[in-house]
């Protein structure tokens, strides 16, 4: 289990993670999410061992790690990009750590065979990086830090140079082999699909410090204040009247702030709510709008493909219990003491 | 495709290149042919049955057989010796790394004939390290080769190491593997174009050195060069002269033939992440320590030399310096030591702008991408083109000049501009071998990119090829400058009387008798060693971390 | 940020090239006077006069001298010999007994008529029966020998060439090699003139008996010999006739080096008009003008050589120090022409075992 109390990092003095304090169980795949440069990746070379932490500490299992060098942690890093050794040929790269630890000729180039077949890439042990796709030597990437069963593996958004839907499938795959090597993970992304794909838990990092983590599934259902809401997808986020207007129409019990994703309200004949289309789009799946409704003022909505409102038209409206999130009384500006620096 | 833009590349490039190669035929190809002709021509008959028939003396044998030793085991010594300074002294940070750097820059310009001096006070049967019983030995040579040409390592490996991305690095380490297992797997293959480039210069100086060879070898042994200088100087011989200096072209053309291949690497990454020097840590040390071990093994001839010329009369003394504005003792010199660094200088600055315009020239015709094979033929033929006069005998060249520049148009015998010209073409392929994996490393789309947004060719380097440049070509400068400021060989055979480099100064001195010429010289070597540190500092000062290497 | 970068460096990159223009060593040369007004002289670079002289010289020859002294006395003559078709001067001197045949079969100097004041001929060139070099000055090569060391070792200092093979002066001895060094290639002819062709013995028994050769003459002075300026351990020197001049301590009155007379070679430097020379005039009025009582007087301080011309008196030092041998070794040039290749790889051999 990797634990990390009160870790802070400084560059030159400049602070870039603020008392980060985590655990992450053995067998879990833990996402730090966050926007670029709120140091999660800093966290994650701490972590690796590649920055010293200027307070706190970093321990596994009860063994603190400090003064323990990167290679001697047992953890596996993969790039953002890959870092393949661009003169060594697939295989080899794959195989790399486990030639350091001089496993033999042989045995290496079976785990090698098992490696690449478990990422798709059963075949390309010959290649040499630069003849791969992006998406290629990402696998590549991923199998050569699971060569050894490493008792950590640290992944460095890992699919963000690659594009949409690969992005998609990748993460799916990514979660499966993870999944089967039953490897204990630490990803950092700020794509929240990603880490919803891929992880178990999540923390979310902001300015250098952890804002909330926990089981994927609390946080998503309860984000802590209104910006992580915002970074986690949730489309708006509600104060006041308009708040309790929504909650009202989903019968839940009021509160002073709720996350709206952009489905969380449908078209639909019998629903609580009556707004003015303002805008509409279709997409492939269904049809996208702006509504005006009284007391909430605009908010998004969607509609099934078949009906499509034009602007000025009125439409009734339901709430999707579930897809709304009551932001706690601590998590915003308004509670004093309790406040975050965002 | 018109017939216009199709030739219009091609011609502009040909035009860029058309000047250093103009330079070049005339200043170096002209004369070593001119060497060459007196050679095969001997009694006004082609005969180079006579000239093979040189290349089949036990005598040569030997003599080739020696300077491929020598110049391999000091190439080998000083690259395994510069590779942990270059590390230390351009991935660390510490207090006075800067004036470290700069220092051991200086045996570079030091003129062979004081070196030498130096080297045999300190080796000699009364020096310091007289026990060592290394007078007159080949390992003498040696240590006085890596001792002038392991600058070159540390600054041509050190430039790339500062410019590698840590994150393969990184990667391994996370992999599991060590600091000297990341070093052997991934640091190593990505410096080797850098480390390649570097041996292969100092190869070329090693094999070609002159004074080292005579001073330090006590006549016993005999290189190409000191063979070719025997035979043209005193002998006369230019039969065989041009037997060996066709032997040392083919042999530099070999050389930078294989060196071109084993500098290709490939892929290279577009957007590349360069690491700040970090503070020594623990694993730092072994590197601390030898480049402490190569500065105490720098700094003790010129410690020599200090002490030296602070002696007068047993006593120390600043008489050596203040005699340096004299004309010394018995009027050894004609114009003062002060006027000779003002000379000097002067050359420098010449030389410095001449290979810094010709170098960027070719680099930028070199990196151009090719649109055909023989397009990139004759590209890289051009790239070794400018390393050939690093191989040849300054001797060749001088006297190469004497009996070809003299017929107008190109009567230049007397020219102000063959000083500087010939130190320019010795300081090119320094020059062109910092810029060239600079500009190579600049991603082609970059300029498309400025290209699309209207930026017309001249435009597109500016935006895109400069800023890049601009820091490695205050490296080369430095280089370039601290070259010149050493040259000897060309220079002593051009240089006119009346305005004498330091160099040529330090000859005369060391050459006469009477004690004061003695400490003279030494004083003006330290005052020349001082000057190089001080341009250096500058020039690091100037100079941020840069990519590119040699 | 960035934009203040670029502006630094714009501005070093602009200075650097005001620099450039500024202190360029190119253009600062303004050769105004025609070139029928100059005398081009062609030199080694151990040549310097007084600059009063030369420029006496320039008043009264109406010429203005040139000066391109480069190498020493083997390159020179070999750079006359290959640029005899399109001459690189008017007048040359530097070229010594031991190379003046080469440039004589070469065709390089042309006979030219001038009554030499007295004495001069008395070391004119064996076999120059058309007068094309001129003597200027002459020195000896002979062994120097540290006589406080002696003194100090209470050893006799040696005599003679043959003493310089006793075991009583083992690992002494330091001396110029004769293919890197005019000095050297001095005591070889030295020594030819005294064996014959028994010189190789004597040799191998030189080296056996430890001496120390070097490149050059001020490595051998400079570092090894114990009066040089390096202090080195070896108290026998292949040097000068000259030099015990220049080792007389500061208020002493007496040198603490003497030459050894039976062991030197005699070397006379010539001077002569260039065959093809564009101002042949101002190159005879140059071989004159070096053989003025002036610079004739002024050759010992400037060149360590002695004069030429009889009465010519000598500095103090040199009249006291400076002993000349009566019968140095001398070879015959056109045999030291004819058989120099030959003898240096023969020496080279015996040496380098």
């Amino acid at each position: 289990m990797l634990t990390l109390d009160d870790v802070s990092v400084d560059y030159d003095g400049v602070p870039a993670v603020v008392d980060v304090t985590l655990d992450l169980p053995d067998g879990e795949v833990l996402a730090v999410l966050g926007p670029s440069g709120c140091g999660k990746s800093t966290l994650l070379r701490a972590v690796a061992g590649l920055e010293t932490p200027s307070a706190g500490r970093i321990g596994w299992d009860g063994h603190d790690l400090a003064g323990v060098p990167t290679h001697k942690r047992g953890f596996a890093l993969m790039f953002q990009d890959g870092q393949l050794f661009s003169h060594l040929t697939v295989g080899r790269n794959v195989g790399y750590a486990l030639r350091i630890r001089r496993v033999r000729g042989p045995q290496v180039e079976r785990r090698v065979a098992e490696l690449l077949e478990l990422v798709g890439l059963a075949g390309y042990a010959g290649r040499l990086p630069a003849t791969l796709s992006g998406g290629e030597r990402q696998r590549v990437a991923l199998a050569r830090s699971l060569a050894v069963e490493p008792r950590l593996i640290l992944l460095d958004e890992p699919l963000s140079a690659l594009d949409a839907g690969l992005r998609e499938r990748l993460a799916a795959e990514l979660r499966e082999i993870l999944r089967a090597a039953g490897t204990t993970a630490l990803m950092v992304t700020h794509d929240h699909e990603e880490a919803f794909t891929v992880a178990d838990r999540l923390a979310v990092m902001r300015g250098g410090r952890v804002v909330q983590s926990g089981p994927i599934a609390e946080v998503w259902r309860g984000p802590a204040d209104p910006e992580t809401a915002l970074f986690l997808g949730y489309a708006r986020v509600l104060h006041g009247d308009a708040a309790g207007v929504l909650l009202g129409a989903a019968a839940m019990p009021p509160a002073p702030a709720v996350a709206v994703r952009r489905s969380a309200l449908i078209a639909s004949p019998d629903g609580p709510l009556l707004g003015e289309v303002v805008s509409g789009r279709a997409t492939p799946e269904q049809v996208r709008l702006v509504v005006a409704v009284p007391g909430v003022g605009e908010i998004d909505a969607v509609a099934p493909l078949d009906l499509h409102p034009g602007p000025g038209e009125r439409l009734r409206l339901a709430v999707e219990a579930a897809k709304l999130a009551v932001i706690p009384a601590g998590g915003l500006p308004a509670a004093g003491a309790h406040s975050r620096d965002p | 495709m018109t017939l216009g833009t199709r030739w219009s590349r091609p011609l502009t490039l040909a035009g860029l290149a058309v000047v250093p190669v103009a330079v070049l035929g005339v200043f170096f190809v002209l004369p070593v042919a001119g060497m060459l002709h007196e050679g095969f021509w001997a009694d006004g008959s082609f005969d180079p049955g006579a000239v093979l028939e040189v290349l089949g003396r036990p005598r040569v044998h030997r003599v080739v057989w020696f300077t491929v030793w020598s110049a391999t085991v000091a190439t080998v010594v000083a690259v395994l010796l510069g590779l942990p300074a270059a590390h230390a002294l351009h991935r660390l940070r510490f207090p006075g790394r800067d004036l470290v750097r700069a220092a051991l820059l200086v045996p570079f310009v030091l003129p062979t004939v004081v070196v030498g001096v130096a080297f045999r006070q300190l080796l000699g049967e009364a020096g310091p390290l007289g026990f060592l019983r290394l007078d007159g030995t080949a390992i003498a040579i040696l240590a006085g080769l890596v001792f002038f040409n392991v600058a070159l390592v540390i600054r041509g490996v050190g430039t790339a190491w500062e410019s590698l991305d840590p994150r393969p690095a990184e990667a391994a380490a996370a992999l599991g593997a060590g600091p000297v297992q990341v070093f052997w797997t991934v640091t190593l293959p990505a410096l080797r174009p850098a480390i390649v480039s570097a041996a292969s210069v100092v190869f070329l100086f090693c094999a070609t050195a002159f004074g080292v060879v005579l001073t330090l070898g006590g006549l016993r042994y005999s290189s190409v060069e000191t063979e070719i200088y025997l035979l043209t100087t005193n002998l006369l011989d230019l039969q065989a002269a041009a037997a060996l200096s066709i032997l040392q072209l083919v042999a530099v053309a070999a050389l930078l033939l294989v060196a071109g291949r084993l500098r290709a690497v490939p892929g290279g990454g577009a957007d590349r992440v360069v690491a700040r020097p970090r503070r020594p840590a623990r694993g730092d040390t072994a590197a601390l320590v030898a480049t402490t071990v190569l500065l105490v093994l720098v700094a003790a001839p010129i410690a020599t030399l200090v002490s030296g010329s602070l002696h007068v009369d047993g006593g120390w003394s600043l008489d050596n310096y203040r005699a340096l504005t004299t004309d010394g003792t018995h009027q050894a010199l004609l114009v003062p030591v002060t006027d000779a660094l003002v000379t000097s200088l002067r050359t420098a600055v010449d030389a410095t702008w001449m290979s810094l315009s010709m170098g960027l020239l070719v680099a930028f015709v070199v990196t151009r991408r090719s649109r055909s094979r023989a397009e990139r033929r004759v590209r890289s033929g051009l790239d070794g083109f400018f390393m050939l006069p690093l191989g040849v005998s300054a001797v060749t060249l001088g006297f190469g000049f004497l009996i070809t520049l003299d017929h107008p148009p190109i009567d230049l015998r007397d020219s102000p501009f063959l000083v500087p010209i010939a130190q320019a073409l010795v300081a090119l392929p320094l020059v062109v071998r910092t810029i060239v994996p600079v500009l190579a490393g600049i991603n082609d789309r970059q300029r498309q990119a400025a290209a699309s947004l209207g930026a017309g060719p001249l435009r597109a380097v500016l935006t895109v090829d400069l800023p890049v440049v601009w820091k490695p070509l205050l490296a080369a400068s430095g280089f370039a400058f601290a070259a010149s400021l050493g040259e000897f060989g060309a220079t002593s055979f051009l240089a006119r009387d009346d305005h004498p480099t330091v160099p040529i100064v330090i000859y005369r001195l060391i050459g006469h008798p009477g004690p004061m010429n003695f400490g003279m010289a030494l004083a003006a070597s330290v005052v020349l060693a001082a000057t190089t540190t001080v341009v250096m500092l500058v020039v690091e000062r100037l100079r941020v971390p840069s990519v590119g290497a040699f | 940020m960035k934009s203040t970068r670029a502006l630094a460096a714009l501005c070093a990159l602009s200075a650097l090239g005001l620099t450039a223009s500024a202190c360029s060593a190119v253009g600062q040369e303004t050769d105004s006077s025609a070139a029928d007004k100059q005398v081009v002289l062609v030199t080694h670079d151990s040549f310097v006069l007084p600059k009063k002289l030369e420029q006496e010289f320039e008043k009264q020859s109406g010429y203005q001298l040139v000066v391109r002294a480069s190498g020493d006395a083997g390159q020179l003559t070999n750079k006359l010999v290959l640029t005899k078709d399109d001459p690189i001067g008017d007048v040359s001197f530097g070229v010594d007994n031991t190379f003046a045949s080469r440039a004589l079969d070469a065709g390089v100097f042309a006979p030219y008529s001038f009554h030499e004041p007295k004495g001069v001929s008395d070391y004119a060139l064996p076999g120059d029966d058309q007068h094309r070099l001129t003597p200027v000055d002459n020195g000896n090569v002979c062994v120097n020998v540290d006589d406080t060391w002696f003194a100090d070792h209470h050893l006799a200092p040696p005599k003679t060439l043959d003493d310089l093979t006793k075991p009583a002066y083992r690992d002494l001895f330091v001396l110029p090699g004769a293919a890197t060094s005019s000095t050297g290639m001095a005591f070889l002819l030295s020594t030819i003139a005294a064996y014959g062709s028994g010189w190789q013995d004597y040799w191998s028994k030189l080296m056996d008996n430890g001496a120390e050769l070097t490149a050059g003459w001020s490595d051998a002075y400079e570092v090894d010999f114990t009066q040089g300026g390096g202090k080195g351990d070896r108290p026998i020197v292949l040097s000068y006739d000259s030099s015990p001049a220049f080792t007389v301590p500061k208020g002493s009155s007496t040198s603490t080096t003497s030459a050894l007379l039976d062991t030197c070679f005699e070397q006379v430097e010539y001077a002569g008009v260039l065959s093809g020379a564009r101002n042949v005039a101002g190159a005879e009025a140059f071989v004159k003008f070096l053989e003025t009582p002036e610079v004739q007087a002024a050759l010992p301080e400037s060149m360590y050589v002695f004069p030429v011309v009889d009465g010519v008196k000598l500095p103090t030092e040199w009249a006291k120090f400076a002993v000349q041998p009566t019968k140095p070794y001398a070879v015959d040039p056109a045999e030291i022409a004819a058989h120099r290749d030959e003898w240096l790889r023969d020496w080279s051999d015996v040496t380098s075992r």
